[in-house]
């Protein structure tokens, strides 16, 4: 077995560290904590006198920092670059947008990868499970670092959109409006299936070695693509896939009877799998899913939604896509109803698209006229 | 009616004129909720707090009494059942503002008295089997509904076909005659 060097560990980070030393640690859900942690961040645009137009961009399960700058790794485009930059909805030149890795993540924040300062040696699955109340957490630290006493806008999409979520559960005195965009306020069994479904493909993989695969410079490739592609069927839609690929086959004009990509979409979700794992690592996808699955905001406060936003002055705005299956609408209208309850202030849309739950990531044109209409307004009740 | 400063909820506000030159002109703290995807979407692009919900469904989810103002603007002739709305309205509102136009208008009279045809008039433009108003009524009928809720009107106001404010005194069949569109300012 060739031994593979870890590319993501080994790229250069074009991205600003928060290091918090000695003594400071990030406390936990679970009980645990973790010491001296690092968040990993990206800034782009200007943080105003009053301290004012700070906007948090949250990233998703296997997003991270870059939202609107280049991979370090595949050099692609920000995740995020239709939605954040110069004139773009969340303008740059206007406010001030912070992204971070997340804690549990691979790109430069506290992770799985990390070396424990207790050992010498990587976390692996040593690491206590983290949640998104930790994450949100270790993001509220970042703030108190850059020197930034409350957000004008949180907002993130899936894991981004929980994130964004609990930001107005936690700290309701340091959110003034909150965009999250196809999420929900719980996994359903159905999503925590799926997810087990990605985990089982990775621990089965022989070269996950019980976590510890980095002691020798071993990678669980393959249980790791499979994981992003049964992922990635879930991220889009029966009819964008019938519309890019159909029954097409692969540059054969007839079956070969065999188990080769013969189709196109096998194709596609083969070279899915291959590029995810040059940039991601196993770990932190165990506990990144993890976490996912472990958010239940309302059972966080007594089992009821409306609960957790009693303390909200912010203004939100729900977005919903109606070819997302992942993340339906309905999952979307219980927490504008939760929302509706407590009389907070809220917007609610249902977009058309046909690109199941990544189209909050795709060129979407009534997406940015939503959320940029929703923040000129906020912006104008902020006075910024 | 609706003073500056209030705390007001449009039921179907469709594209948001309405709700903005409140929020805008009077200093109003504007919500809204409309049953058309696009109106709401419309709504939220220019700024306004605006659900994507249904009149007979969705006023459950708001708590009592969360806001001076409920506006319902010619929709209640276009909802399931008029008479659950407009208690959802006064037990989430202190005060409800209902406009709806009035079928007992001469012009629809005379449609359906003398030519024995469904009124299509400026008021009710659309024909019978492509209107979206499912329960008419006149000005005499909703008086008699807010009678039988036990709903107290505040005030009422007959308009004519331009939006004018007819001046007709108390006499309610000459409002149900001659009024094109009626406005009721309601409260328990």
């Amino acid at each position: 077995m060739q031994p593979i060097r870890t590319n993501h560990a080994a790229a250069k980070q074009d991205c600003s560290f928060a290091r918090f030393g000695e003594g400071r640690s990030l406390e936990l859900q679970c009980g645990q904590s973790i010491a001296s942690p690092v968040i990993a961040y990206k800034t782009y645009g200007t943080l105003n006198a009053e301290k004012s137009n700070a906007v948090l961009v949250c990233h998703a399960l296997t997003g991270d920092q870059y939202a609107a700058s280049s991979h370090p790794v595949t050099g692609k485009p920000g995740w995020w670059s239709l939605m954040v930059g110069p004139g773009r909805p969340i303008d740059t030149t206007r406010y001030f947008v912070i992204c971070a890795n997340v804690i549990g993540s691979c790109m430069g924040s506290t992770g799985p990868m990390s070396i424990n300062p207790e050992t010498g040696r990587a976390y692996g699955i040593d690491l206590p499970v983290i949640t998104v109340p930790d994450m949100v957490r270790a993001q509220a630290m970042l703030l108190d670092v850059l020197g930034i006493p409350d957000l004008f806008c949180v907002t993130g999409g899936s894991m981004g959109g929980m994130q964004a979520l609990q930001w107005a559960a936690s700290y309701p005195e340091r959110v003034f409006s909150a965009i999250p965009i196809a999420t929900a306020a719980r996994h359903t069994s159905q999503n925590i299936a799926f997810h087990e479904v990605g985990r089982q493909a990775v621990m089965a993989d022989r070269d996950w070695m019980g976590g510890r695969y980095m002691d020798n410079d071993m990678r669980p490739l393959k249980g790791l693509a499979v994981a992003r592609m049964a992922a990635h069927v879930t991220y889009l839609s029966d009819e964008a896939l019938h519309n890019k690929f159909g029954r097409h086959l692969q540059d054969r004009n007839a079956p070969t009877y065999g188990f080769d990509a013969d189709f196109q979409v096998e194709s596609y979700l083969r070279h899915q799998g291959s590029t995810f794992v040059d940039r991601f690592d196993a770990n932190s996808y165990l506990y990144l899913t993890r976490a996912m699955d472990y958010f239940d905001l309302a059972a966080d406060y007594g089992g009821i939604l409306a609960n957790a936003f009693r303390d909200t002055s912010a203004r939100f705005c729900i977005v919903s896509f109606t070819s997302d299956w992942l993340f339906p609408t309905e999952e979307n209208r219980l927490i504008v109803h939760a929302l509706n309850a407590v009389a907070a202030d809220v917007s609610f849309v249902e977009l058309e698209t046909t690109g199941g739950h990544d189209s909050f990531l795709l060129d979407v044109p009534e997406l940015f006229v939503t959320i940029d209409g929703f923040l000129r307004s906020a912006a104008e009740m902020r006075g910024i | 009616m609706v003073p500056a400063g209030s705390r007001v909820l449009d039921v179907g506000c469709g594209d948001g004129a309405l709700l903005e030159l409140l929020v805008r002109d009077r200093g109003v703290a504007g919500r809204g909720i409309e049953l058309s995807q696009e109106g709401v979407n419309q709504c939220v692009a220019r700024g306004l707090s605006v659900v994507q919900g249904d009149a007979d469904k969705d006023l459950t989810y708001y708590p009592d009494q969360a806001f001076d103002f409920v506006i319902l603007s010619q929709t209640i002739q276009a909802t399931q059942r008029p008479s659950a709305v407009l208690e959802q309205l006064l037990r989430i509102g202190r005060r409800a503002i209902v406009s709806f136009p009035n079928f007992g208008h001469w012009r629809a009279r005379i449609d359906i008295g003398l030519r024995g045809r469904m009124p299509v008039t400026e008021h009710l433009p659309v024909s019978w089997y492509d209107t979206p108003n499912i329960h008419f009524c006149t000005i005499r009928d909703f008086v008699a509904l807010c009678d039988h809720l036990e709903v107290t009107v505040e005030r009422k106001l007959a308009l004519n076909a331009h939006g004018k404010r007819l001046k007709l005194g108390p006499k309610a069949h000459l409002a149900n005659l001659f009024g094109e569109q009626a406005v009721f300012l309601l409260r328990r």
